[in-house]
């Protein structure tokens, strides 16, 4: 079972809903992320996604695009993030690990030498926003034969037909992404995410995450009520924009933004 | 193999290339528009209001001209120049814009958006969305927006909002980028004009098909006028829209060589360039897989070319299937001998090329005299030069 399975199995068994944080690697310079991950584990990550910064991050607003921006001007690559991930597992041998990016990276050093590499640093899945299922078949095979999901994005358009796509070729967790638009845009409207996650719940078992909108401990409550997992990117990373002069209050910030989150989860 | 030429398979597969490598929230906006973009390809009502729009419009046929005294001034084969600078707006690109207009029309949608490095595409998507009053939005990026500064006023006169794209290297491919963002976001009403080959199934289909009118005219106006077909094609190639609707048509004629002419530079070793197939290799941008220019880890590099329209890391994926089979072979030209194939036509024939078509010209001059002169090479001049008029005068120090 991989480590996501048996993650989400627990989970579901005490009753608790996932919390899962992202954050760009290397942002807002590479000796930041490791220590972070670690702590945002302290405050209640459940799970970590780690964004695998790209030149052209085509499904992102302005946030995470700066946050990739940033990481890139320390030459934060595939290669380099890999490498943080498997430091982090050096003392963290349970929390499970995604790496989210673009499929660009992952072409160029090869699908082959990157389920080996991806297996060697200990991670435990990978979402790639531009990779949908019909393309994702070679790329799946070999990161399923290292235990390594494949998680893929639902969309608010997404009908039942590709709900059942990506059933089968997902695993781990889907992610539905609550919003039209790119990442750190608009905001979220619980009561049409409730009917849009029946609709899913209809055609997979996988656990459900719900990203794109949620800002806060309130809205991270309200998701809490209707999904299995609450995903939170551009408003941690809002945190380290506000904060470039001072890294050690950026993170101040971003643990307590996950404490309330967990918080408003747990109650 | 078979005999005869079908790409792309029904997901727009060339060989390994092309396919539909978007985001989840994209893919029923390509999955509609591909079933819209198939029914119309087969309604004969469609097909005759395209084809009167690209004759009282665009004013179709382009000539097919004989340029005589620059073939004897080479002293090799017959240059023949197919004049899509003569079309309303001054390039090819609008032979892709009245159609992608109709289609939106047909479908619907009241707002387009459209990406553009040069210009030549923005303008000739404002100047049909102005004709159909629609909604037009153009990303440029920021960097262009200085360097083409008389085509963003254009685009303003006609209607468009042009908005300047700040992030990454603000070129092309950012524009490219922010245009994929606002799809995203507004796909309920929002039909998005690629300019060229490439992005998502079915694009690099689509947008050959309304180009291969260059290549179908020129082909019947070269057996009209020569009395056989010609043994050259020559075309530049930045996303590769126009070069693909000059060859697409003789694929299947075995015996007519193609040259698709990249965009060198500084000089294809000094890394400053924008030759994906000359020097790149195969990996996804933008919704499809082809050749690009990226770093060991993926990340896209920067591109330099004289010439906005051909500043682009990636190419459209049949011109990566093209080069693998061996159908079409790339060559690149620098920014230097692009400038001096420029006044060759200027000075020979009295026309004046646009700087990206000026890069099919100096390929020209060296691939003419290593040819027998009852031999024929068709040129494809895809578009005017006034619009690089500032930027000659600035590179050869001249003030206008």
């Amino acid at each position: 079972m991989s480590r996501l399975t048996s993650k989400f199995a627990a989970l579901k068994a005490s009753g608790r809903k996932a919390l899962i944080p992202f954050i760009t690697a290397g942002d807002p310079y590479p000796e930041f992320t490791v220590p972070l991950l670690h702590e945002m584990v302290r405050a209640g990550a459940d799970i970590i996604e780690l964004g695998v910064p790209f030149s052209d991050p085509m499904a992102d607003g302005p946030v995470i695009q700066r946050a990739s921006e940033r990481a890139l001007s320390h030459h934060v690559g595939l290669r380099k993030v890999l490498s943080m991930a498997a430091e982090f597992r050096k003392t963290d041998q349970t929390t499970p690990l995604v790496l989210m990016g673009y499929l660009n990276p992952i072409e160029i050093m090869g699908y082959e030498a990157f389920a080996n590499a991806a297996q060697r640093a200990d991670i435990d899945g990978v979402l790639t926003v531009d990779m949908p299922p019909e393309e994702a078949e070679h790329c799946v095979s070999l990161l399923r034969a290292r235990e390594i999901d494949q998680i893929f994005l639902l969309a608010p358009n997404s009908d039942a037909e590709r709900i059942r796509k990506m059933d089968a070729v997902g695993s781990g967790y889907l992610y539905y992404v609550s919003l039209k638009g790119v990442t750190g845009a608009g905001h979220l409207d619980t009561a049409d995410v409730e009917r849009k996650l029946q609709i899913i719940r209809q055609n997979t078992n996988l656990p459900i995450g719900v990203g794109f909108g949620v800002k806060d401990a309130e809205t991270a409550g309200l998701i809490a009520g209707i999904a299995d997992a609450i995903v939170v990117g551009s408003a941690l990373i809002t945190k380290i924009e506000e904060n470039l002069p001072d890294p050690e209050m950026a993170k101040a910030g971003i643990i307590a933004l996950l404490r309330s989150m967990r918080q408003a989860i747990d109650a | 193999m078979t005999d005869k030429y079908d790409m792309p398979d029904a997901l727009g597969h060339f060989g390994p290339y092309g396919g539909i490598f978007v985001a989840e929230t994209l893919m029923p906006a390509i999955t509609q528009l591909n079933e819209a973009y198939q029914r119309y390809l087969q309604d004969p009502e469609f097909i005759a209001e395209l084809d009167a729009d690209l004759k009282h419009y665009v004013g179709r046929p382009s000539p097919l001209y004989h340029a005589e005294r620059w073939s004897r001034e080479l002293g090799g084969a017959q240059i023949y120049l197919k004049r899509e600078d003569l079309n309303h707006t001054g390039a090819h690109k609008v032979n892709n814009t009245v159609g992608q207009a109709l289609l939106a029309k047909r479908m619907g949608k009241t707002r387009i958006i459209a990406e553009t490095g040069a210009g030549q595409h923005g303008v000739a998507t404002a100047t049909v969305a102005a004709r159909l009053g629609l909604e037009c939005v153009v990303y440029m990026g920021a960097v262009d927006v200085a360097r083409q500064a008389l085509n963003v006023y254009r685009m303003k006169l006609l209607g468009a909002r042009v908005v300047a794209v700040e992030s990454g290297s603000k070129t092309l491919k950012d524009a490219l980028n922010e245009a994929m963002r606002d799809w995203v976001t507004n796909i309920d009403n929002t039909f998005y004009i690629i300019g060229t080959v490439a992005g998502p199934h079915p694009y690099p289909a689509m947008v050959r098909d309304f180009q291969a009118v260059i290549g179908r005219e020129a082909k019947q106006q070269c057996l009209e006028q020569a009395g056989k077909l010609p043994d050259a094609l020559v075309a530049c190639v930045g996303g590769g829209s126009n070069a693909i609707g000059l060859f697409y048509p003789f694929i299947d004629d075995h015996a007519v060589q193609m040259f698709g002419v990249e965009a060198a530079g500084d000089g294809i070793e000094t890394g400053r360039h924008s030759a994906p197939l000359t020097a790149g290799r195969p990996g996804v941008l933008h919704g499809n897989r082809t050749y690009l220019m990226a770093d060991d880890d993926g990340e896209i590099i920067e591109t330099h070319s004289i010439s906005a329209g051909l500043d682009y890391p990636g190419v459209g994926p049949e011109h990566a299937w093209l080069k693998d089979t061996g159908r079409a072979q790339y060559v690149s030209i620098t920014d230097s001998e692009a400038l001096e194939g420029f006044h060759a036509l200027t000075k020979m024939e009295g026309i004046i090329p646009a700087l990206e078509s000026s890069h099919a010209m100096a390929y020209v001059t060296r691939l003419a005299p290593t040819m027998r002169q009852d031999q024929i090479i068709i040129v494809n001049l895809s578009g005017r030069g006034d619009k690089d008029m500032h930027t000659i005068a600035q590179r050869e120090g001249i003030k206008v």
